[in-house]
């Protein structure tokens, strides 16, 4: 996946024109003063969003005595001590959180992913009435806060033994991660050409054949930018995961991340530096390897409005 | 053919689980929360009812007034702060960078996929005054300003909060915005330069207006997730100092859980509801008439 795809078209005419100057070879001041500019303002840009990431992964590096004593842009003074990382991971428990927060994320993901691509085909490809309305239904789902379905769940997981387990959270993140991954799976299906069922169909496939050997290999790329969409939804979760997770051992790492500092905030700058990088450098390189569908996929699911 | 594609058994496998789960955890949940509204205690404590003395208290909490005018203000700052910033930048994007645009895209982007938790500890370090300085801090230091104590004051508090709740979200917004700054017809923007319009008149005249569909799909999607605003404010400030930067979201969990009172808990969360519904329709409501009227 080349990360200039979708570069303008009307670059190209206004590159042409500006060949000429290049090709002279010196400068013309203006142009040096352009690319100078142009350089600054990137520059600029690119330390303002950089930066707090270097100082954080520096920051983990650093003993407590280096925290307390130099200054805090300081660089560390071993660039390979990764005790803090060693402290976080065992006392402050960090392994664990991770390993809730995937029990939690991974089977609600595939909930998610079985149930909204099988609602968006029953929407758009096949013909029903009250479709319009079901599909609207679920379309309100995105505009409803977390807020107010808290306490009624609460009360519910309550009362049926189910608070201090993981399924408040996996149920909770399937339904709320529903809404949004039907109307897009729907949107996709839409794309696909009818024809090709109708094919199928006159060939005796039955429709769930079709839905599995044609309809959901088709969508299939669509299927991963939003499971990935939700990944990130359900990963970075707080509200949720603080709400079910009060009691028991199910604690997310942002739940886990959120009192890691409690702990140890104040007095133990190193460990909370480290747990916060833990948290942050897995998703980042998740991130930098699948850039442009993260970028794609969100921006998708937010023109929902 | 019909046969294949109506078949109602296949709707129900298809649809069916999907829509229970849906109802049983969100739709039944949303009309449960509008019961509790007239009921007071919690969960553990049991219920009583209440009547209508929820309502009564909301207009009157002082608390929640606080609460709704913090998330009004957090709201509107926060959506012209992000979609200015985010426009502005897409505008860098399309026509000034151009091509060399894809990496800072890339990079600008990636703080909205980063956990919320981390990136407001990671700014409660860098705003820190004690015991350490941190780095925003020693960076006024350097020229002679006094270290400021950015979570002592309510707007100072509220300062760092935009600040980083931008910091998070510009490259999104950037590349939302850049997306529709793309869809704009190259022979418009042509013939706009043949008849002599450059830079701002370009700006102001062609592409503003034609990039603004986007641009308002940008301030609903921002109003929405900002007047419900939490992760950041619970773990950047905590509601502090006092409760200066507690907006709806966290009054709503502080007293559902913390007091146990789940009937004024839903009440709030109602009103939220409300207010976001309220806005999006009015907004779309006064750019539909702007429009006719354009």
């Amino acid at each position: 996946m080349t990360v200039t795809a979708s570069a303008p078209a009307r670059v190209s005419s206004s590159a042409n024109a500006a060949r000429p100057v290049r090709r002279r070879r010196r400068m013309t001041p203006r142009r040096a003063l352009d690319v100078t500019l142009k350089t600054l303002v990137i520059g600029l840009l690119l330390a303002v969003t950089v930066l707090p990431l270097i100082w954080l992964l520096l920051g983990s590096l650093k003993t407590q005595t280096e925290w307390l004593n130099n200054p805090s842009w300081a660089l560390p003074e071993n660039f390979l001590n990764f005790e803090n990382y060693a402290t976080a991971w065992v006392d402050g428990d960090i392994g664990r959180y991770i390993l809730n927060s995937a029990l939690a994320t991974f089977p609600s993901l595939a909930l998610i992913v079985v149930l909204g691509v099988a609602a968006g085909f029953a929407l758009e490809v096949l013909v029903w009435r009250g479709r319009g309305g079901v599909l609207l239904l679920f379309l309100a789902g995105i505009m409803v806060p977390g807020q107010m379905i808290l306490l009624p769940l609460f009360s519910a997981y309550f009362q049926t033994h189910l608070t201090g387990t993981i399924w408040p959270l996996i149920l909770t993140y399937t339904a709320t991660g529903l809404p949004l991954t039907v109307f897009m799976m729907a949107t996709y299906f839409r794309a696909v050409p009818r024809e090709i069922f109708e094919a199928a169909a006159i060939d005796g496939a039955s429709i769930y054949r079709s839905f599995w050997s044609i309809g959901f290999p088709m969508v299939q790329n669509a299927v991963f930018t939003v499971a990935l969409v939700q990944f990130f939804f359900i990963w970075n979760d707080l509200l949720i995961a603080l709400t079910f997770t009060s009691v028991g051992d199910y604690q997310t790492i942002q739940v886990g991340l959120l009192n890691f500092t409690g702990q140890f905030g104040a007095v133990q700058y190193g460990p909370t530096f480290a747990a916060i990088a833990i948290n942050v450098v897995g998703i980042l390189a998740l991130y930098l390897f699948l850039n442009q569908r993260v970028m794609r996929g969100l921006t998708a699911g937010s023109v929902k409005g | 053919m019909n046969n294949v594609f109506g078949n109602k058994r296949a709707v129900l496998v298809f649809v069916g689980p999907a829509l229970l789960v849906y109802s049983a955890v969100m739709l039944v949940p949303v009309l449960w929360s509008l019961g509790y509204t007239f009921f007071t205690g919690s969960v553990i404590t049991g219920f009583k009812f209440a009547g209508f003395d929820n309502f009564t208290k909301l207009l009157s909490d002082p608390k929640a007034g606080d609460a709704l005018l913090f998330t009004l203000k957090y709201a509107v700052i926060l959506t012209v702060g992000q979609v200015l910033v985010g426009y502005a930048l897409s505008l860098l994007y399309v026509f000034w960078l151009r091509k060399a645009s894809s990496l800072v895209r890339t990079l600008v982007f990636f703080p909205i996929v980063l956990p919320t938790v981390a990136v407001s500890l990671l700014f409660q370090k860098m705003f820190e005054v004690a015991p350490q300085n941190g780095i925003v801090n020693e960076f006024l230091n350097l020229f002679g300003i006094a270290s400021v104590d950015w979570f002592g004051s309510a707007d100072t508090a509220f300062l760092v909060l935009v600040i980083m709740d931008i910091w998070r979200s510009m490259g999104f917004y950037a590349v939302l915005l850049y997306a529709g700054l793309l869809d704009i017809p190259e022979e418009v923007m042509e013939s706009a330069r043949l008849d002599g319009a450059g830079g701002l008149t370009l700006i102001r005249r062609i592409v503003i207006p034609l990039s603004l569909p986007v641009l308002l799909s940008s301030i609903i999607f921002s109003i929405n997730g900002t007047l419900k605003v939490f992760d950041s404010v619970l773990a950047l400030t905590n509601g502090g100092p006092g409760s200066s930067t507690t907006p709806l979201t966290l009054l709503m969990f502080r007293t559902a859980f913390s007091y146990g009172d789940y009937g004024y808990g839903s009440t709030i969360a109602l009103a939220l509801t409300l207010i976001c519904l309220l806005v999006t329709i009015f907004i779309f409501r006064s750019s539909r008439r702007d429009l006719t009227k354009a």
